[in-house]
């Protein structure tokens, strides 16, 4: 096994132990050689002594996908030895800490393994239990420097830039590198086959994780209201928005703040302050996960039929129930399309990575004030919290934000009478007012029944009115959302169609294929409900691949649902097994279906 | 059943207030209530409140969840934003509210109901984080809409119409907004107009939660022999404990007080709170004190009334937050986020 920058290091480690910034380090210093990389992080849901892992794929050609394999391994948790070592690809390379003996009863002929003593290193070199542990993990990232020729003035820029304020730190972590760098140096034949070559792949680009641009989007957006509860995998996004706030939004007047961050007693309550902040005219969200939105689920369709503006993140992790929190799903489709009782349906919005959580957070709030209700960011942990490269960020500054149809004091003060819900406009959108402004303006929101004017009622044809104006409203949804990607050949019979963070191994998926020569379009859903052009592409082929990470197809459910697509067509790819879906997984599951089609 | 729109002929000698508006200008649509409820009263003392205040219709919030006393937002000040939310979850509403809007002055309706069973969790972290608001709680002991089951606030003993009394422990609101450090608790009796209004006008003016609790009998479900939230009992075992006046900013207290009867408190505001004791022995700023004294008078079935506990030094919500004194929702947009330069700037840090 030859090849440059294109490999695949796993580094496990106890949960706890410092790993994560050994981990960053190491990702970056690749990066900064100008080579691109995938950083995953498999995490168990526990603070401190369980087994945790970190991936960082080195893909020359850009991927964005996890890969299905291991090229190197870094065992330093004698707890998930075994099972380590079993994952390394023949011909690859194991690493282990051989301060202590290994278990000599597991090896595989068809690796190589390689022993390299860092807690000895580290306790010669360093004094307390605390730094000796850190220390180790930096060492083992000084190692996998040596061995795959990575630049180690790199290294030390990073490590300058991390500890500016603290040059001893700086000192004692280059020595720690050292250590494992001239270790591997004197004992193994560097660099490996397979390593790393400086390219010219990252101008222009950063490294992020999804739930941070999109808490970056949100205070670019003028989010004022944040009302969350905590939930794994979503807080971060939280945390970042309240990050970004603590630095650009204190009035330099008065010091204070331009904005309100209320960690709530539930999601209940979570949901609740977002809906009175957002009818009283602020831009207000709240992230949460699956079971936040089950809690949620009630003021969701309130805000439908109060209509009433209200942003949502869900950074899915795998259900059902508790499910696994640190691991990821696209299992929320339905009951966020639907959430709540009653015929009640929802905008929801498809990220496929932290940039598109970044121009999305944007044009949630957008949406949702000119649509006049709830808007659902479907994320989910693996675009949430694992790490990115994608272009720069950039923020347009003739970007108008769209507060939608809100009559001021000087518009009250024209007109006779005001009436929430009249469709005045015939796209099925009322005017709204905001509480304060102009006495003309005062309706009763309510969750009631209630008429076309605003007031309650009982009254069958008066309901009915109201909520067929819906289905109006949510046709021109239909046509304001963003289109999907498209990638069309009419020379191709067969398409794959994906949400999300499908994204990156189906476009993988599809040059392997195409190597195969296999041809097939691609569609990539940004919205439901879904565009024209979704339609038109499964129109157009005889068979589409639904791509999806969840068990039940219901991404094929919602195509089937909403635009009438004939089920027979749309063969459902399921990846469910809480781990990031890989471009292995789709070509293998495509060639099965093309080999079940042509055996038929 | 639709709303009720009352015809607006005003007699001309009404009394106007400083807006220059009558008692009228501050009514609602037609109660669909039971009549003879409870709520009704206390409707109509909410309306001279705030007719009396002065208070600008459009700059009231009415905020509430769902039952009898939820609904009654819709009988009071036609004029003001109203928002009847879910099942209990009027605070989180009137939190998120508030926190955009910090101008308006918001009062919530709940019943026991709403605020003591389905929403008990959203009743209590409102009183932590000092919500600026009046909240209402019309506690009749029972649900009505769904035909006289017990609430969490009927007293042990308590008959119902039919079948067993109640044996569980009573939530009571006063002692539990005391023990989360609520700075304005109050409670009172739908039956007392003349204790009330000054109450509902001290609340709504108070910086901060304030809480009235107010016993106010379901006719239908809860006023027979052996409850003991109906308009007899109630009458029975009432206790006035502190009386108090509200008199506005850069008005004189005028009314006559016994020398150390009557004890002013200043409000934020300017305004004045005038305290007339009726049991000499009481404290309203001593939690400890007030929380002993209910508890005993409690035990002893009385049902102690007035303003009960008043702190005006705690901060509320926008002040612990560190807040800009303007409302969040009238900073202008691209006022908050630094641009294109600093975005290109802060991400050095993702490379």
């Amino acid at each position: 096994m030859a090849s440059v920058n294109d490999v695949v290091i796993k580094i496990g480690t106890v949960n706890g132990t410092g790993s994560a910034s050994a981990n960053g380090l190491l990702r970056k210093a690749i990066f900064r050689m100008g080579i691109p990389v995938v950083g995953k992080n498999y995490f168990p849901s526990n603070i401190q002594g369980l087994p945790t892992w970190y991936e960082i794929r080195v893909t020359g050609k850009g991927y964005q996908s996890r890969s299905n394999r291991v090229d190197i391994m870094v065992a330093m948790n004698a707890q998930t030895y075994a099972q380590d070592m079993a994952e390394v690809e023949p011909g690859g390379w194991l690493i282990y800490d051989s301060t202590w003996p290994r278990n000599a009863t597991l090896n595989r002929p068809d690796i190589t393994v390689i022993g390299i003593p860092f807690s000895r290193l580290c306790n010669e070199q360093f004094e307390g239990a605390r730094a000796r542990i850190l220390m180790k993990n930096i060492a083992y990232v000084g190692a996998i420097a040596a061995l795959l020729d990575i630049d180690l003035e790199i290294i030390t820029g990073l490590l300058e830039e991390t500890f500016a304020a603290k040059k001893h730190l700086i000192d004692s972590n280059m020595q720690a590198i050292r250590l494992g760098y001239d270790y591997a140096l004197a004992h193994v034949d560097c660099p490996l086959p397979m390593r790393v070559e400086a390219m010219d792949a990252t101008a222009g680009k950063i490294i992020i994780d999804g739930n941070t641009a999109a808490g970056l989007g949100c205070m670019y957006a003028g989010a004022t209201v944040g009302a969350w509860y905590p939930i794994t995998p979503s807080t971060s996004l939280m945390d970042a928005f309240r990050s970004f706030c603590s630095r650009y939004r204190v009035d330099k007047e008065t010091g204070k703040n331009t904005y309100a961050i209320i960690q709530a007693e539930d999601e209940l309550a979570a949901i609740g302050m977002v809906l009175g902040a957002a009818w009283n005219g602020a831009r207000a969200f709240t992230p949460t996960s699956g079971p936040g939105i089950s809690l949620m689920s009630e003021f969701i369709g309130f805000a439908y039929y109060a209509e009433i503006p209200s942003v949502i993140f869900d950074v899915q992790r795998t259900g059902p129930s508790t499910g696994m929190p640190t691991r990821t799903q696209q299992c929320d489709l339905l009951s966020c399309a639907f959430a709540s009782h009653g015929d009640t349906k929802h905008v929801l919005l498809f990220p496929a990575d932290p940039s598109e959580c970044f121009y999305t957070a944007v044009q949630a709030f957008d949406l949702a004030e000119r649509l006049q209700t709830p808007v659902i960011v479907m994320s989910d942990l693996d675009i949430g919290m694992n790490d990115w490269m994608i272009p720069e960020l950039e923020w347009d500054e003739t970007y108008v934000p769209d507060r939608g149809k809100v009559l001021g004091a000087a518009e009250l003060e024209k007109i006779e009478k005001f009436h929430r819900y009249l469709d005045v406009d015939g796209d099925g959108i009322p005017y709204r007012t905001l509480p304060g402004v102009h006495p003309k303006g005062s309706y009763f929101t309510r969750g009631s029944g209630h008429t076309k004017y605003g007031s309650y009622t009982e009254d069958s044809a008066a309901y009915q009115d109201v909520v067929d104006r819906l289905l109006v409203k949510w046709e021109t949804a239909r046509a304001m959302l963003p289109k999907p990607e498209i990638r069309y050949s009419k020379f191709n019979k067969m398409g794959i169609l994906t949400v999300g963070s499908g994204d990156g191994a189906c476009k993988e998926a599809l040059d392997r294929l195409a190597e195969q020569n296999i041809g097939l379009n691609y569609c990539r859903v940004k919205a439901f409900p879904f565009a024209d052009e979704v339609k038109d592409f499964i129109d157009q082929h005889e068979v589409v691949y639904v791509v999806e990470q969840n068990r039940d197809a219901q991404l094929r459910t919602l195509l089937i649902n909403d635009i009438e697509s004939k089920q027979a067509k749309l063969v459902p790819l399921l990846h469910y097994n809480g781990m990031p879906i890989n471009a292995g997984f789709v070509e293998k599951r495509v060639l099965e279906e093309i080999a079940k089609g042509q055996a038929a | 059943m639709s709303y009720i729109g009352k015809p607006k002929v005003t007699h001309p000698g009404l009394p106007r207030n400083k807006l220059g508006l009558t008692s009228r200008d501050y009514e609602g649509t037609v109660s669909t209530l039971c009549a003879g409820c409870g709520h009704d009263s206390i409707t109509a003392a909410i309306i001279q409140a705030v007719f009396e205040l002065g208070i600008e219709p459009h700059m009231l919030a009415k905020m509430s969840g769902i039952g009898c006393s939820s609904k009654t937002p819709a009988y009071f000040v036609s004029q003001s934003h109203g928002f009847n939310s879910v099942h209990g979850r009027m605070p989180s509403v009137t939190t998120g509210a508030n926190a955009a809007n910090r101008n308006l002055m918001y009062i919530g309706v709940s019943g026991d109901g709403d605020s003591l069973s389905i929403g008990v969790g959203q009743f209590v972290h409102a009183i932590r984080r000092n919500l600026n608001m009046c909240y209402v709680i019309e506690n009749n002991g029972v649900y009505g809409l769904t035909k006289g089951q017990f609430s969490a606030s009927a007293d042990i003993g308590s008959k119902p119409k039919k079948g067993e009394p109640n044996k569980q422990e009573p939530i009571d609101p006063v002692s539990t907004a005391l023990s989360l450090g609520a700075t304005y608790i109050a409670r009172s009796f739908s039956g007392d107009k003349e204790q009330l209004v000054p109450l509902i006008k001290g609340a709504l003016m108070h910086r901060g939660f304030a809480l009235l609790d107010i016993v106010s009998p379901c006719v239908t479900f809860n006023d027979h022999e052996g409850s003991t939230k109906s308009y007899a009992h109630t009458r029975q075992f009432y206790h006035h404990v502190v009386d108090m006046d509200y008199v506005p900013p850069a008005e004189e207290i005028k009314a006559a007080y016994n020398e150390g009867e009557a004890m002013p408190i200043q409000l934020h505001d300017g305004s004045t709170i005038v305290l007339r004791k009726v049991a000499d022995d009481y404290d309203l700023t001593n939690r400890a004190h007030a929380f002993k004294y209910l508890r005993d008078h409690f035990e002893k079935g009385e049902i102690c009334t007035g303003l009960l506990y008043l702190d005006e030094s705690r901060a509320e919500m926008h002040e612990l937050m560190g807040n800009i004194d303007t409302p969040l929702s009238e900073l202008p947009l691209d006022s908050l986020h630094p641009g294109s330069q600093e975005l290109k700037k802060l991400q050095s840090r993702y490379r």
